[in-house]
């Protein structure tokens, strides 16, 4: 009987196929959505997580401020770290290998009469080490050169190929600001990130160059530090915590004016931002669900006052309410799964040429696409019911003089 | 010729009343009629005189506002929606005037109906839905729609589909009332045979004297009333 009344749906269906299309179009359009939406959301948190990865994940940053990630503030109340704090973390700090200044800033580089707009990084040796960031060609940094402050610089790969082409770099001189300095070595290549930015758009020269020659001040914005392998980020971020607390002369019982924060934390930061927005996109694609189940209804109503004359005659032979409960119920079943199938295929389209698009991994979550389907489904029946309670409810002899 | 076979349809004081206070209407005022197996017979009356009415209460389709109503000794006069509907099911058969048949559904399917909710499997289904056509001479237009058939044979569809489920009672309001003179005798022509193959028993609403003496018993209404109830001198010479 089932079986009979499945063949029974898909053929009304089917008879007004366009109609039907037209009715399910809203529960295509919200499964498409919601697909789409959390498969690209959940593809762009993966991208996000692997490229923190790459950043190191046993690498913490730390910062002035308290707000974690909040826009950089140069207000005096945001005490800046000087090279002192970050030889003391070195020194004082049995958790971590090496910590690094990791200064920066916006500035154009210029060699001969070619002009390009890069971050100038004011780091050091010790910030290759803590990123596991090998120099290709020439050399890295030499104590002189860090500890003099000497104007050399390191290119990053992009940095390269604007200003030199595919020529050797090394011993020509680039200037930044007023600076004149000689290029020592090139970077390997990193790639984009997620986030948009070019980590190759970089070059790179000694801190204490940074601090004289471009900041003019012996500010220190922010630390990098490589956590010992063995040892846990959490340990090692409370050790530096108690030696920052220390130099800064923090009291007991005061907050922190600082921050330290782990790569996995930056990362499941950014994923929870990622993740919220894909909620919040999703539920307005789901409200569109909610929407396409009315329409169902609607021309499930409307179905059932044009057909009161063919719900008569089956009554009229001897059909029982609830079988006529459950053609219609089943109708409306029907043409939500289908239109959920449609939906799903159009989503996981859509999704994977937006993956492609926006070069992030296309990874269709099939608890989300059952999920859809279940909920298309629930879609027809609780839609479905109204209408098809009232198809049962007819009394046979109204229902066949309606014409 | 029927006067010792079981009575199927026993009405005792049977009124149908429409409506409240001023705008009641008794459409049957006391009705007492015995209808037994293997009869033929025909309700005429003026419009209005609850012929129909009559018809839905026999058939199940309505239930009456007071009385008795026996089937084959059984009162269902009492039955809900569900109960009357396998009663519909199982025992009765309709053809009406205006055929009533499911539009851009072919003929077989049609005639398949009633045995869909007998629960029928589809091959036997299909076997004895094409029986039926047979029966009624239209097996090779087993799948045209109604709208490729013109009223005779759409009016025969629908017996055979009154007929697929076997049913003991045939009720026929004005089977005739859209077909010509022609047509007409050919639809009770078929339904004598039926009724003298099968043993059917036979309720015919009709306006025309000609289609009434096809029958064995005439019963005339008169505001929801027996006013007359007769053997016919036709349903001597059909029965013979
Ligand atoms: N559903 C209804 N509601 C109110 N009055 C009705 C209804 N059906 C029939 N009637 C009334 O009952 C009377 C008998 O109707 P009906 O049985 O259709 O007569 P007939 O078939 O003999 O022409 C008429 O007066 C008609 O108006
Ligand atoms: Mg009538």
């Amino acid at each position: 009987m089932l079986g009979e009344t499945i063949r029974l749906a898909v053929r009304a269906i089917w008879r007004n196929a366009l109609r039907s299309f037209l009715t399910v179009l809203g529960v295509v359009i919200g499964v498409a959505a919601v697909i789409a939406m959390v498969t690209v959301g959940q593809g762009s948190s993966a991208q996000v997580t692997q490229d923190v990865a790459k950043l190191g994940t046993n690498v913490l940053m730390i910062r002035p401020g308290q707000a974690a990630m909040g826009p950089r503030s140069s207000s005096t109340s945001e005490r800046a770290f000087d090279l002192r704090d970050v030889d003391r973390l070195i020194r004082e700090v049995p958790a971590i290998e090496t910590a690094s200044a990791a200064e920066q800033s916006q500035m154009s580089a210029v060699a001969g009469n070619v002009n390009y707009r890069t971050t100038v990084w004011g780091a050091g040796n010790a910030y290759l080490d803590a990123t596991d960031w090998p120099v290709v060609l020439g050399r890295r940094f030499v104590t002189g050169e860090e500890q003099g402050g000497r104007a050399v610089c390191i290119l990053g790969e992009t940095v390269r190929q604007e200003l030199f082409g595919d020529t050797d770099p090394v011993g020509d001189k680039i200037r930044l600001k007023s600076m004149s300095c000689e290029v020592i070595g090139v970077l390997d290549a990193k790639g984009a990130s997620s986030f948009g930015s070019d980590q190759d758009d970089i070059v790179m020269i000694p801190v204490r160059t940074f601090q004289r020659r471009i900041a003019g001040n012996s500010n220190v914005n922010m630390i990098y530090a490589a956590v010992r392998d063995g040892v846990s980020t959490e340990l090692a971020q409370g050790e530096i915590e108690a030696v920052l607390r220390e130099i800064r002369r923090i009291g007991t019982g005061e907050e922190d004016d600082f921050n330290v924060m782990d790569m996995k934390q930056l990362a499941s930061m950014l994923t929870g931002i990622t993740d919220v927005l894909t909620g919040l996109l999703a539920a307005v694609a789901a409200v569109s669900l909610l929407v396409g189940g009315i329409g169902i209804m609607n021309i499930m109503l409307v179905s059932v006052t044009e057909r009161t004359h063919e719900i008569g005659i089956r009554l009229a032979v001897g059909a029982q309410a609830r079988q006529v409960l459950q053609q219609f119920l089943v109708e409306a079943i029907v043409l939500s799964l289908m239109g959920g199938l449609m939906g799903i295929a159009l989503g996981l389209g859509l999704a994977a040429l937006a993956s492609r698009i926006m070069a992030i991994p296309f990874t269709p979550d099939p608890v989300v696409v059952l999920g859809a389907f279940a909920f298309s489904a629930l879609v027809g029946v609780v839609f479905g019911y109204f209408p098809a309670r009232r198809a049962a409810r007819l009394d046979p002899i109204e229902a066949l003089r309606h014409q | 010729m029927t006067g010792d076979s079981p009575a199927v349809i026993e009405l005792r004081g049977i009124t149908r009343v429409y409506g409240r206070g001023e705008a009641e209407v008794r459409a049957l005022d006391g009705i007492d009629l015995t209808i037994r197996s293997g009869e033929f017979v025909a309700i005429m009356g003026p419009s209005g005189s609850g012929k129909s009415t009559a018809m839905n209460v026999i058939g199940c389709l309505d239930s009456p506002t007071s009385g008795e109503y026996l089937f084959n000794g059984v009162d269902v006069a009492g039955l809900d929606q569900d109960q009357r509907a396998l009663l519909r099911r199982h025992y009765l058969g309709f053809v009406f005037q205006g055929y009533n048949l499911l539009p851009r559904t072919p003929a077989l399917e049609n005639v398949e109906l009633p045995l869909i909710y007998k629960g029928v499997g589809a091959a036997e289904r299909r076997g004895r839905a094409l029986a039926a056509l047979e029966q009624v001479g239209l097996a090779q237009r087993a799948d045209h729609d109604p709208s490729e058939l013109s009223g005779g044979q759409q009016q025969r569809v629908a017996i055979a589909r009154a007929l697929a489920g076997s049913p003991e009672v045939l009720l026929a309001d004005e089977p005739t009332g859209n077909l010509d003179t022609h047509r007409s005798a050919e639809i009770m022509e078929l339904l004598v045979r039926l009724r003298a193959e099968t043993g059917l028993t036979i309720v015919m609403v009709t306006h025309e004297e000609d289609m009434a003496a096809y029958a064995d018993r005439l019963i005339w209404m008169v505001d929801g009333r027996i006013a007359d109830d007769r053997p016919t001198t036709g349903g001597a010479r059909h029965a013979g």
